[in-house]
Formats: C-alpha cells, sequence, structure tokens
C-alpha cells in the first residue's frame, strides 16, 4: 500500500517559474518584442487583412486582378529577371575576391571602402551612375577615347542600368558575408589538401567549396531578398514603364497613384509569398548538403 | 607528383633560415636525415619546431638556406608537389568527407583508379585499426579514433617523409601513452621516415631514434635519447632533460673527469665537467630530482623543507638552499615544512656546467 507522498505546501511561483528559465532578467526582453510586434508583427498582419478588402469584388478580388493581367503579373518575372542574376553574379564574383583577400594584411582598409556604398545608400549611387554611365558620362567617353566602341552605350534607362546599380549595390554586403563565412574555414583544412598532392583548383573544388556553400546559400537569400525590393535605381536608372517595372513599382503606383491601398497591399504580400519561395527552396537544398562544422577536428 | 617512391638516401637541411620580420624564428639549421630513421625534434615553444616542420611540408616559404631530398632541391617545390604526409596538431579532417574519402583523398589526387584506392584505403584504415569506421563523418569519431585517421591518411601515400606536429598534445593522458605506441609501431612496419614536432621529452625520448634539441631557432644538440639523457652538452639541454636543480658555486678541485665545487649555498658537491671547467671557475651545478638525495649524514649541503608529497616509494619533497635556490629531492622519510636537512647526490649523476651569465 503506498500513501501519496505530501508534496509541501507549495512552491513559491517565482521559483517555479527560475525552473524554467523565467525570471527577473527575462524582462529585458520585453523592449525587443513590443518594437517587433510593433514594427513588424501588426503592420504585416494588418496589410494581410487589408489585402481581403478591395475596393470592389469579394475577398479574392485584389488577387484574381493581379493575376489576371499581364502588367500586374508580369512584374513578378521582369523583378525576379533582376535580381536572380544580379545575385547569382555578385556571390560569382565575391567568392574569387574574398578568396584573395582573406590572406591580406589590408584587408580593414579594403572592408571599409567596399562598405561605403552601403552606407551612401541606392539613390546616391544613381544619381552618381546617371552621370557616369551617361551618353556624356566618363564611361562611354573612356572606352570612345580607347576606340572600343564608335557611339556611346545605352547604359541608362534600361535593364542594364537597373543591373549595374543593383550590382554595385549589393556587392559590398554579398562580399563581407562571404568573406566572413571563408574566414571560418580552418585554413589548415587546405594546408593538409596541399600535403596529400591538391593543386590550388583542386583545393577550392574538393575542400572549400563544398564547406563554403552552406554559407553562401545564405548569403544568396539574403541578398536576393535585397535585390528583390529594388526601387529607387528602378525608378532612376532604369524603365519603370516597361523593361525595368519592377514589383515595388506596382505596389507603389496602387498605393499612390491610384489610391488603391487594398491593392497595394495584396501586391506587397505577393512581393513576399515570392520572396519566401525562393527562399524557402534555397533553404531546402541547402539540406541536402554538408553544413556541419567547417573546421577539422578537436581544435 | 614529382616524388614517386618513399626511398631515398638522406634529407638533408643545409643553413636552414626563416625570419619573422626582424625575428630570427630558425637560424642556420643544419641536419641530415636518414631513410627510417624517427627523428624528434624537441624544444619549448617558440623555439622554431614548428617551423622547421612547416617549412619542411612546403607550407612556409624559408628565407634563407635549402633542404635537398638526394640530390634534389625541394625547398623551392610548392606542398603538393613534394608529396609529404603530414598529420597536424588539430589533425585538419576533412568534416564534410568520410573517413574512406578522407584517407583516399590524396590518392584521388594522384589519380588512381578506384578499384585500386579502395585496395589501398581499406588496408590503410586495417593498419591503424579503424575497419567498421570508414562511413563515418570525421565528426562522430572520437578524438583518439580522429587522430588515427589523420596518420592514415598521412601514410596511405607512401610518403618518403612523414611530419608530425604535436600529434598527441590534443589528445588525454592515456590515449596519449596508447597512440604513442601506434605511432612507433605504425613508423616499423612502414619502414617509414618520420620527423616528428613535439614540446614533450619524455614523448621524444620514448618515440625517436634522434632527438633535435631546438632553442631560440637554433639547434643546440642532436643525439639519441641516451646521449641526451646522460650527456646533455648545455645547461638549457640538461634543464630540458629533467635536471630540475640549480646550484651556484665555485670549483675547488679538478680531478680527471671529476670536479669537486664549493657551493654558494654553502657546502660541497661532487660532478662530471661538461665543457672546459678548471679549478677557480664559476659554474652552475645540476642533478635531476630523481638523483637528489636527502641524506641524513651524508656529504652535500644544507637545505630547508616548504613541503613534500608521498610518492609511493618515496617522498618528494620541495625547498630552498640557503642562498634561496629552490630545490626538488627525494627521501625516504616524511619531512615536515621548516625542518633543516642534509641534501646530496652521487657524483656519476651530478654535471658541472660553466656559468655563462659571469
Amino acid at each position: 500500500m503506498s500513501t501519496p507522498v505530501s508534496l509541501p505546501a507549495s512552491i513559491p511561483l517565482s521559483q517555479r517559474l527560475a525552473a524554467r528559465g523565467i525570471d527577473g532578467l527575462t524582462l529585458l526582453v520585453v523592449p525587443a518584442a513590443l518594437f517587433i510586434l510593433g514594427l513588424f508583427v501588426y503592420p504585416f498582419l494588418y496589410g494581410l487583412w487589408l489585402s481581403f478588402q478591395p475596393k470592389v469584388g469579394g475577398t479574392f478580388a485584389n488577387y484574381a486582378k493581379f493575376f489576371a493581367d499581364p502588367f500586374l503579373y508580369g512584374t513578378i518575372a521582369t523583378t525576379l529577371w533582376l535580381a536572380l542574376p544580379v545575385t547569382l553574379l555578385n556571390i560569382v564574383l565575391a567568392v574569387p575576391i574574398a578568396l584573395r583577400v582573406r590572406h591580406l594584411r589590408r584587408q580593414r582598409l579594403l572592408t571599409t571602402i567596399l562598405v561605403i556604398p552601403i552606407t551612401l545608400g541606392t539613390v546616391l549611387v544613381a544619381e552618381g551612375l546617371l552621370n557616369y554611365l551617361g551618353p556624356q558620362g566618363w564611361f562611354s567617353r573612356s572606352l570612345i577615347a580607347l576606340g572600343l566602341i564608335s557611339k556611346p552605350l545605352a547604359l541608362l534607362h534600361n535593364y542594364w542600368g537597373v543591373f549595374i546599380s543593383l550590382l554595385l549595390t549589393g556587392f559590398p554586403f554579398t562580399f563581407l558575408l562571404t568573406l566572413s563565412y571563408l574566414s571560418g574555414l580552418d585554413p589548415a583544412l587546405e594546408q593538409a589538401a596541399a600535403t596529400l598532392g591538391a593543386g590550388s583548383w583542386q583545393r577550392f573544388r574538393h575542400i572549400i567549396l563544398p564547406l563554403l556553400l552552406a554559407g553562401l546559400a545564405i548569403t544568396f537569400c539574403l541578398s536576393f531578398v535585397q535585390a528583390f525590393s529594388v526601387f529607387p535605381s528602378a525608378v532612376l536608372l532604369g524603365a519603370p514603364a516597361g523593361p525595368t517595372r519592377v514589383i515595388s513599382i506596382a505596389a507603389y503606383q496602387a498605393a499612390f497613384e491610384d489610391y488603391d491601398y487594398s491593392m497595394a497591399s495584396a501586391i506587397a504580400m505577393i512581393m513576399a509569398v515570392v520572396q519566401l519561395a525562393i527562399v524557402a527552396a534555397l533553404l531546402f537544398a541547402r539540406g541536402l548538403i554538408y553544413r556541419g562544422a567547417t573546421s577539422g577536428g578537436k581544435g | 607528383m614529382t616524388i614517386h617512391a618513399a626511398n631515398f638516401t638522406e634529407l638533408k637541411l643545409e643553413r636552414l633560415s626563416r625570419e619573422f620580420g626582424n625575428l630570427n624564428a630558425l637560424r642556420d639549421v643544419n641536419l641530415t636525415i636518414r631513410q627510417g630513421e624517427f627523428i624528434a625534434l624537441l624544444g619549448p615553444s617558440g623555439c622554431g619546431k614548428s617551423t622547421t616542420l612547416n617549412i619542411l611540408a612546403g607550407l612556409l616559404p624559408a628565407t634563407g638556406g635549402g633542404i635537398w631530398l638526394d640530390d634534389k632541391r625541394i625547398d623551392r617545390l610548392r606542398p603538393e608537389e613534394r608529396g609529404f604526409g603530414m598529420v597536424f596538431q588539430n589533425y585538419a579532417l576533412f568534416p564534410h568527407m568520410s573517413v574512406e574519402d578522407n584517407v583516399g583523398f590524396g590518392l584521388l589526387m594522384r589519380g588512381m583508379s578506384k578499384a585500386e584506392r579502395k585496395k589501398r584505403v581499406d588496408e590503410a584504415i586495417t593498419m591503424v585499426r579503424l575497419t567498421g569506421h570508414g562511413h563515418k563523418l570525421p565528426g562522430q569519431l572520437s578524438g583518439g579514433q580522429q587522430q588515427r585517421v589523420a596518420i592514415a591518411r598521412a601514410i596511405v601515400v607512401e610518403p618518403p617523409l612523414v611530419l608530425m606536429d604535436e600529434p598527441l598534445s590534443n589528445l588525454d593522458a592515456k590515449l596519449r601513452l596508447e597512440m604513442r605506441a601506434e605511432i612507433r609501431r605504425i613508423h616499423n612496419m612502414l619502414g617509414a621516415t618520420t620527423i616528428y614536432v613535439t614540446h614533450d621529452q619524455e614523448e621524444a625520448l620514448s618515440l625517436a631514434d634522434r632527438i633535435v634539441v631546438l632553442k631560440d631557432g637554433v639547434v643546440r644538440q642532436v643525439g639519441t635519447p641516451d646521449e641526451l639523457f646522460a650527456h646533455p652538452a648545455y645547461l638549457d639541454v640538461a634543464e630540458f632533460m629533467g635536471f630540475r636543480n640549480r646550484l651556484g658555486g665555485t670549483v675547488t678541485a679538478r680531478e680527471g673527469d671529476r670536479v669537486t665545487v664549493a657551493l654558494a649555498a654553502g657546502g660541497q658537491m661532487q660532478g662530471r665537467p661538461r665543457g672546459d671547467i678548471n679549478v677557480g671557475d664559476t659554474v652552475i651545478v645540476t642533478v635531476r630530482a630523481d638523483d637528489m638525495k636527502h641524506a641524513p649524514d651524508g656529504e652535500g649541503f644544507p637545505a630547508k623543507v616548504a613541503s613534500s608529497e608521498f610518492r609511493g616509494r618515496e617522498f618528494c619533497a620541495f625547498g630552498s638552499a640557503a642562498d634561496g635556490s629552490d630545490l626538488a629531492f627525494q627521501s625516504h622519510s616524511p619531512l615536515v615544512a621548516g625542518d633543516q636537512v642534509q641534501v646530496g647526490a652521487d657524483p656519476a649523476r651530478v654535471l658541472v656546467f660553466p656559468d655563462r651569465m659571469q
């Protein structure tokens, strides 16, 4: 026969909470949580709700309208056609440069120079490019002076203007992220591969690249999301009525030219879904590759 | 591949030097290594032993001198052209490759066929006693097992030279002893030539055919373990070989291979002279802690006990001489802090070095 063990009348609430990791310090999370709720969660949910309140028609009228009008749904392809190649090219450029830079002594100077375009912002960079790449700009004039071309290149107010601007503003971020992933690789791994007879290409192909891929997938996601929301350079350097009518322009026009906030919210939601789909696909692919430790043993 | 066979007659380091800025990490190192030898590079941290190993592997360029493998100068070759096997201190196993792929990597780089590769890899894995672990990733192995993979990876390509950089320093004491025997077994089995870097004199003494003692980038002494143990040529080598007790004094008599020294701490000791020592010279007398004894009524000098530990057969006492020199010595009876005792040592076990500071 067993008598139930009588527990102490009551364990104080504070002790029970502390056992679950909740104590006074937990309160420090509150400001950050409020910040996220107020500035991210609430606007997002509000936008979602708004997108289902169209000016005319049923709940899904905005979405139906978007996918019925090629002028609207075409912006998805236009934006992807800019953002995907730019991000890919940025990574393709960033990896070899980072491989070289990681052994440099003056790394800090270089990274400082590279951070400048980020701090200047896209508008200033766009203004600069308007002069530099224009028909009377240095770029075309230099090429003409060198005899490489006979008339100025059309690099503004078309696809290439936006492409170049996105490349310039996106590169520092992609590069710095790639460099930090690369610096996380144990240099002894490359040395070990070298002593085993691997030349520099083989070391890259068999050791560095496989260990870097997981990091590059994350870099791609973050760079892509940045490029996908392109707006100022698409307006200033592109052809916002045609080839570079990106999705954010469609949202802008709905909100501030048609004053249809509901439609604009719907476009913003579609934008989010496209980005999420690309990121999810990449992260799924990342799950298939090695993403464990990048050092070669117990350090 | 530039070097095919594991066979060579001798590896020669000639006036090998390395400068880092103004620092001479390595100065004029001359060394000849014969095929099949097990060489230990021994010295405290910063002595240049790892620098020597990295220069040999081709991971660090020398700033002076040369390396010759028989008639072939190799110090300008890139690491991938030298074909030496290297075992890194942190093992440097490729974390994304299975044990088999790690071991087979060098063979793959040499363009060996898959079937031949499999055969050699299996052989190497059996040799380091890791059968059954071939499909695991390095992260799934214990430290000792990772160490074995690193060794298998280095030896499977049949390198003329195996370089090991403190390979046991990340293992616990028991595993270290086990792997020590293992490394020597594999060396004997392969007939490989091994250069082994360590700061642990016990490891060097037990493993090596010859030991190279380095200090401040200079070779201090080269010799077999028993030579170095019994006849260290310099005071710093002696200290590294465990001659911990050091006492200052002046030579009062010399008869053949025996000098008598009047100690600064009072009393006197007899010992074997190392180097040119004459009556009247200021000298330093050194003795191992194991050879310094508490001698209740014998010859020697007075010492004051600070503490003593029971070591099974004997007590090991710590204290100081009258001039303040630290002492460690053996005693058959327990001693108490504050005891005034007489200590001395068998003259055959005492080394007397000239005092260079004078």
